[in-house]
């Protein structure tokens, strides 16, 4: 495990990781000490019993569906789990899943690197902190609200644009359009991109801030722009949490359920064909949509999709927080 | 880094004037007012339209006239900086739209039902035509479902971070604080689902607000031992050396120094930490299910939330379903903001810095 070495040091000179091995043989002899030290290992198990437990019960519910299943799993298109002989599988769900987050990290990438630029080295100083709660917000309001405010606002605005981009570059593919637009997977991954940005600038801001001042003030003694000096010393030193960032991001856009239930015109299709409505649906937003009406079998399905939405998002996380452990002691936060 | 150094900074030790000009410090200015009028000319004379459209025109009008300019004048490494300097500042700004946009869009729509009976009446009886009809059964719904779920990830994920920061050791320990981070990346409809599968179909539990606090408890409790743990490393290791030496057992030592030391900051993390799950509907959806009368009992019966009010009255087609909506959107908003602001501010009187 790549965290490994980095837990076992001893605290550093800063202070940080409070633990004192020189005190722990006589203390651990007290009653007291064993009872709490017991109670938080407990938790601390506990914490790893529930990850396991989530993987095992998905298993054990998803095992049933799948066996009723008439079609492969992860061969097939259709999502009919609910009839008498169901017929189900993940490809057209899983695509769309990626489609959409892909895109959505496309589009919120290169706003969040300015945006985290703009906080760490353009913004004046005094503002700088104001500044970053203030995209911090964007990611406080709640998923039901930007899915409200995707279909009844957003919505009108892609469809002009979906309209604008089909009539002058409808060559690309995927651009093409039968000439209806909206609810559309585009305006599902633009809402999608607007709540990953915050989490992708608010991650790598905190990086560039840590950049040493002698690197940077090397690259301005030698002549350089600021421009110059960012990309020779800043960027490259942020680059792993910026990475590790980036796939954070792209775990929470494709397990992102209810603003995508919300603003998505679902149907069960491979089709990249991203202006127009019915053209592709998320794993995580079928489960929302679908559960109300699931039998049984049904939602076996909707628990075994779960499963592979779980098992995606958990790689994810996993390369994303190697990446990040690497360059574990400049990064700070909550995230 | 090393290598990318060598190949950074053109213009350097090769020929040229040593020193060019340097625009004035109004140029950004007159050239945006320039932009602005050559854009405006341009939509009088061709059929673009729309203010979307002028911004977006606009700004690339100002990014070429500014490098045109700047080149001519200042060479081209200054030209470059002053594009990536506009580039930065546009997408700050760009970032800044759906923040204003989603905020005043909510709260335009909100105050149309933002009235008595919203807040004192539940939804028993009211078709999604009907007008009138409220939240209240929802809105007791979040706090009883919130309230529990705090009540079990307070203490279990303070347990947790003192494991991780005062006796963790080894490979144990790592690991939990890996599948901590991990834990975060969950999306919130596996928490759903896996109540789902444990709890109410595994246990033959009922659709419950207590279950949809399970669901939660799996979102907020990493995010609770995260925070908790930066506070407690942070907490200077002389005041537990001193307790040390004064005899005071180490449990005390945690929980009668280390703890109250880090109080505040882990205050902050623990509102954050509401205001998150407070906001989130898919696992409420799959656990809780949704009611439309009033239910005071968290353990027997669905439950709705405020959350997933918005998600149900948004899928209706008549606008008195969707007025409700945006109220309880605005609603939401309201106490998720709170809850962000008081946790700044007592971020601000916590004085154990990094």
């Amino acid at each position: 495990m790549t965290a490994q070495q980095t837990y076992d040091e001893p605290a550093g000179p800063d202070g940080s990781g409070g633990a004192l091995p020189q005190t722990r043989g006589r203390s651990s002899t007290r009653l007291g000490d064993r009872v709490f030290r017991g109670f938080s290992l407990g938790a601390g198990l506990a914490l790893l019993a529930i990850i396991v437990a989530i993987a095992v019960f998905l298993i054990y519910r998803a095992v049933p569906a799948l066996q009723a299943n008439t079609s492969g799993f992860l061969s097939s298109t259709d999502w009919d789990p609910n009839n008498p002989e169901p017929s189900f599988g993940i490809v057209a769900l899983a695509f769309g899943t990626v489609l959409a987050a892909a895109l959505a990290l496309l589009m919120a990438f290169p706003v969040a690197m300015g945006v985290a630029l703009f906080i760490s080295h353009f913004a004046p100083r005094r503002f700088a902190t104001p500044l970053g709660y203030v995209v911090d917000l964007l990611a406080a309001v709640p998923s039901v609200v930007y899915g409200l405010w995707g279909i009844f606002f957003l919505n009108d605005r892609i469809k002009d644009t979906s309209a604008f981009l089909h009539d002058h570059l409808g060559f690309v593919p995927l651009f093409a359009s039968e000439g209806i637009y909206g609810r559309s997977i585009l305006l599902a991954s633009v809402v999608l991109a607007i709540m990953i940005l915050p989490i992708i600038a608010s991650l790598s801001r905190e990086v560039f801030l840590q950049v040493p001042a002698a690197n940077q003030e090397a690259a301005l003694a030698l002549g350089a722009t600021r421009w110059e000096m960012i990309r020779i010393a800043v960027l490259p030193f942020g680059r792993p949490g910026v990475i590790g960032a980036t796939m954070l991001a792209l775990g929470r856009a494709l397990g992102e359920t209810i603003a995508v239930a919300l603003v998505l015109s679902p149907a069960f299709l491979v089709s990249i064909k991203i202006l127009q409505p019915a053209q592709g649906n998320t794993i995580a937003a079928n489960i929302a949509l679908a559960f109300g009406e699931a039998n049984p079998i049904g939602r076996g399905a909707l628990i075994a999709s779960g499963l592979v939405l779980f098992t995606i998002t958990l790689v994810v996380n996993m390369i994303a927080r190697a990446v990040i452990y690497r360059r574990k002691d400049f990064i700070g936060g909550t995230l | 880094m090393a290598p990318a150094a060598g190949a950074g900074v053109e213009g350097i030790g090769t020929a040229g004037p040593l020193r060019r000009g340097l625009l004035p410090r109004w140029t950004p200015l007159a050239v945006l007012a320039a932009a602005a009028l050559i854009t405006a000319g341009l939509f009088a004379v061709t059929e673009l339209q729309g203010t979307a459209g002028f911004l977006i025109v606009g700004s690339v009008v100002f990014l070429a006239a500014q490098t045109v300019v700047s080149v001519r004048v200042e060479g081209r490494r200054r030209a470059v900086d002053r594009f990536v300097s506009s580039l930065v500042v546009l997408s700050f700004l760009l970032a800044l739209a759906p923040l204003i946009s989603v905020l005043s869009y909510t709260v335009l729509k909100g105050l149309t039902r933002f009235d008595g009976e919203f807040f004192s009446r539940s939804l028993r009886n009211i078709g999604a035509r009907d007008a009138g009809g409220g939240a209240y059964h929802a809105l007791i719904g979040t706090l009883e479902q919130v309230a529990i779920t705090t009540a079990i990830c307070v203490p279990f994920g303070l347990l947790v971070a003192i494991y991780i920061v005062e006796y963790g050791r080894g490979r144990l320990a790592a690991t939990i604080r890996f599948f901590v981070d991990v834990m975060t990346g969950i999306p919130s409809i596996v928490a759903g689902l896996f109540v789902l599968s444990f709890w109410i179909l595994g246990l033959g539990q009922g659709f419950s607000g207590f279950a949809a606090s399970l669901a939660l408890t799996v979102l907020m409790l990493p995010v609770i031992v995260r925070a908790s743990e930066e506070m407690l490393k942070l907490v200077p290791d002389v005041l537990r050396e001193a307790s040390y030496a004064l005899g005071v057992p180490r449990w005390k030592t945690i929980l009668r120094i280390v703890l109250p030391t880090a109080l505040p900051g882990i205050v902050t993390g623990i509102m954050l930490a509401i205001a998150r799950v407070a906001g989130e509907t898919a696992p409420v959806l799959l656990t809780a299910f949704g009611a439309a009368s009033i239910n005071t009992d968290p353990f027997n019966g669905p439950q709705s939330s405020l959350s997933l009010y918005v998600f149900q009255q948004a899928g209706e087609a008549q606008s008195t379903a969707v007025d409700r909506a945006w109220t309880a959107a605005l609603t939401l908003i309201m106490v998720v903001m709170a809850l962000n602001l008081i946790a700044r501010l007592l971020t601000r009187r916590n004085r154990l810095q990094r």
